[in-house]
């Protein structure tokens, strides 16, 4: 099967700067692809790798089996939403989404008809006549995406679509792209730097650092099972133990993670622990205790009475739930 | 007492602004007058009487028609070899990194603030070391120096605010260059472009200093009108052209402001 999207040995080097370092990466047909990392990671400029506003500085990128080294943003069937949506302020809603049409010759009747159709699909029906300035954050984010898939591209690419929006709104866009990527079976290859949005939306995740991907699994895979002390430090909020700290503690000498919802409170057997301080997160309680060989975080399930800052407790995990990983970033 | 206080100095702001407008138009409406005088060879007041024939006699007068037409033709070419540099220049300079971007920013807006005769006279010794001719070309490469300016600084000022992804995004969208500039970054410039050139033509219009150093034997209006004026012969013809020049470089810039002000709501991200 080809791959959607295909990086072999990509780099893509500003001066001295390695913004992307020989990364491999195989998005599959029809799959909703995150890329994920901190700023300056590298992830942005893999997006615009495959948009064409850049160029690799060596490697190879195939989009659907073909070459798309040296080929131009406009002669590549890839669309990007942008994270500012990059309306066109001087056009209206419709001729916006109708833009790609427009320029491909479509007829002004027929391209008008697509377009109020994506508009549809992304519920802003009867949206046309208005100007971008005339719409929320959450309305222009639709019309950018609806001006992007109106076009069919084989690749979407979303750059930190949910960045600009407020937390409700985003997690109501989640589902709908979600919903939408579904009902209209593109592939999608969106960035971010919230790891919440690339668990949730995703069907793979690629964890970006320093112009590497450092694990490409399922939302899954890299929540339960970090390859290197990097992913646990940024995906999700686990417990990165040192080797000597995981020695004294009765175990092997590894870089090692340990969720903080897999740590009990024992009423005997365990480790002494003194809690730091509690947050109530609604759901669960969050503590974080000192031991004496590490601090650590904890998350008690709501329902369960949590010890106040100060006290003394003893806590115990399974064996099982300690996650060796590389002691690499 | 707060309120009378209040208003008594409000009265003394609105008599000193007024003094102040009309210290600064009341001469500009003296000359309006003067082109209605039956008196020719000198200008005294009250004139003597009122009369409209200067406008026939000015009409009848091939010179004016000749420098008339000089002032228009010059005034339309500099123009619009200013509207092509002065976006190529701004964009360049907005759009894009390159060493010595501040250095170029500055030279191009520099011929605007070195004083005329200066300009003129470097112009004058650059043409004759150049054995370049005077002539109707050598005025208009004087006044594109600083007709060049003044488009610049309107495009420059809108290229900023044309944010950068519109333009990725037109080309994302499958527009080359070319239509990107005509589908998205020509709308988004036109009005300051159009604001720029109305102003480029005013400026070029009536501009005395540059072109007696340019020109040869040719007479642009306002020149015709300094040279008119040592002559005292027909004397409120040259106030009938006076008015002339103030209809044509008033309206303009009128124009230019009512359309940058209003052109402050087109341009953004959309964001």
């Amino acid at each position: 099967m080809t791959a959607a999207v295909s990086f072999s040995k990509v780099s893509r080097h500003f001066g001295t700067v390695k913004a992307v370092d020989a990364v491999d990466l195989t998005v599959a047909p029809g799959e909703f692809f995150a890329m994920l990392g901190p700023s300056g990671s590298g992830k942005t400029t893999c997006l615009r790798l495959i948009a064409g506003f850049e160029q690799p500085t060596s490697g190879e990128i195939d989009i659907f089996g073909e070459s798309a080294v040296g080929v131009p943003p406009y002669r590549r069937n890839v669309n990007t939403v942008f994270q500012d949506y990059a309306l066109f302020p001087h056009l209206n809603i419709l001729d916006n989404v109708a833009y790609g049409l427009m320029i491909r010759g479509v007829g002004r009747a027929e391209r008008h008809r697509a377009a109020e159709q994506a508009l549809e699909m992304v519920k802003l029906p009867g949206y046309g006549t208005r100007k971008p300035g005339q719409l929320s954050g959450g309305q222009r984010q639709r019309v950018a995406l609806a001006r992007a898939f109106v076009n069919k591209p084989k690749v979407l690419l979303l750059d930190e679509p949910l960045g600009a929006l407020d937390l409700k709104l985003r997690e109501q866009m989640q589902e709908e792209l979600k919903g939408l990527q579904r009902a209209l079976g593109i592939t999608f290859v969106f960035v971010t730097h919230d790891q919440g949005e690339a668990l949730s939306m995703a069907d793979r995740v690629a964890v970006f650092n320093d112009g590497k991907i450092v694990q490409t699994g399922t939302p899954h895979d890299i929540y339960n099972r970090p390859k290197t002390r990097f992913v646990a430090d940024f995906v999700g909020s686990s417990n990165v133990i040192a080797p000597q700290a995981m020695q004294a503690l009765g175990g092997e000498a590894r870089w090692t993670s340990l969720r903080p919802e897999a740590i009990r409170l024992v009423s005997e057997g365990g480790v002494n622990a003194t809690v730091r301080s509690t947050s109530f997160l609604g759901a669960s309680t969050k503590l974080f205790v000192d031991t004496a060989i590490a601090p650590l975080a904890l998350s008690l399930p709501a329902g369960q009475p949590a010890p106040q800052e100060g006290e003394t407790v003893l806590i115990a995990w399974a064996p099982a739930d300690l996650h060796t990983m590389e002691d690499a970033a | 007492m707060r309120s009378s206080h209040s208003q008594s100095s409000g009265f003394g702001l609105k008599l000193a602004a007024g003094l102040g407008l009309a210290f600064l138009h009341l001469p500009i409406l003296l000359i309006f007058v003067y082109a209605f005088t039956a008196e020719e060879k000198s200008f005294q007041w009250p004139p003597p009487g009122f009369t409209a024939k200067w406008f026939a006699v000015a009409w009848n007068r091939p010179d004016i028609w000749e420098a008339l037409t000089l002032s228009v033709k010059v005034a339309s070419i500099a123009t619009a070899i200013a509207l092509v540099l002065g976006t190529l220049a701004a964009a360049a300079v907005a759009r894009t990194r390159f060493f010595g971007r501040e250095v170029v920013s500055l030279l191009v807006i520099l011929p605007i603030a070195l004083p005329g005769i200066v300009t003129g006279i470097a112009l004058r010794s650059a043409f004759s070391m150049g054995d370049i001719p005077f002539s109707f070309w050598t005025i208009i490469l004087g006044h594109t120096t600083f007709c060049v300016v003044v488009v610049y600084n309107n495009a420059v000022a809108r290229f900023r605010r044309i944010s950068g992804s519109l333009i990725e995004a037109s080309m994302d969208l499958g527009a080359d260059g070319l239509q990107t500039f005509r589908h998205v970054i020509l709308p988004n410039i036109a009005t300051a472009l159009l604001a720029g050139g109305m102003l480029a033509f005013a400026l070029s219009f009536d501009e005395v200093i540059v072109t007696t150093f340019t020109a040869g034997q040719q007479s642009t209006l306002p020149i015709w009108m300094l040279e008119e004026l040592i002559r005292p012969r027909q004397r409120p013809v040259t106030n009938v052209v006076a008015m002339v020049v103030v209809i044509v470089t008033f309206l303009p810039i009128l124009a230019a402001y009512y359309m940058t002000r209003d052109a402050d709501q087109i341009a953004g991200s959309g964001k």
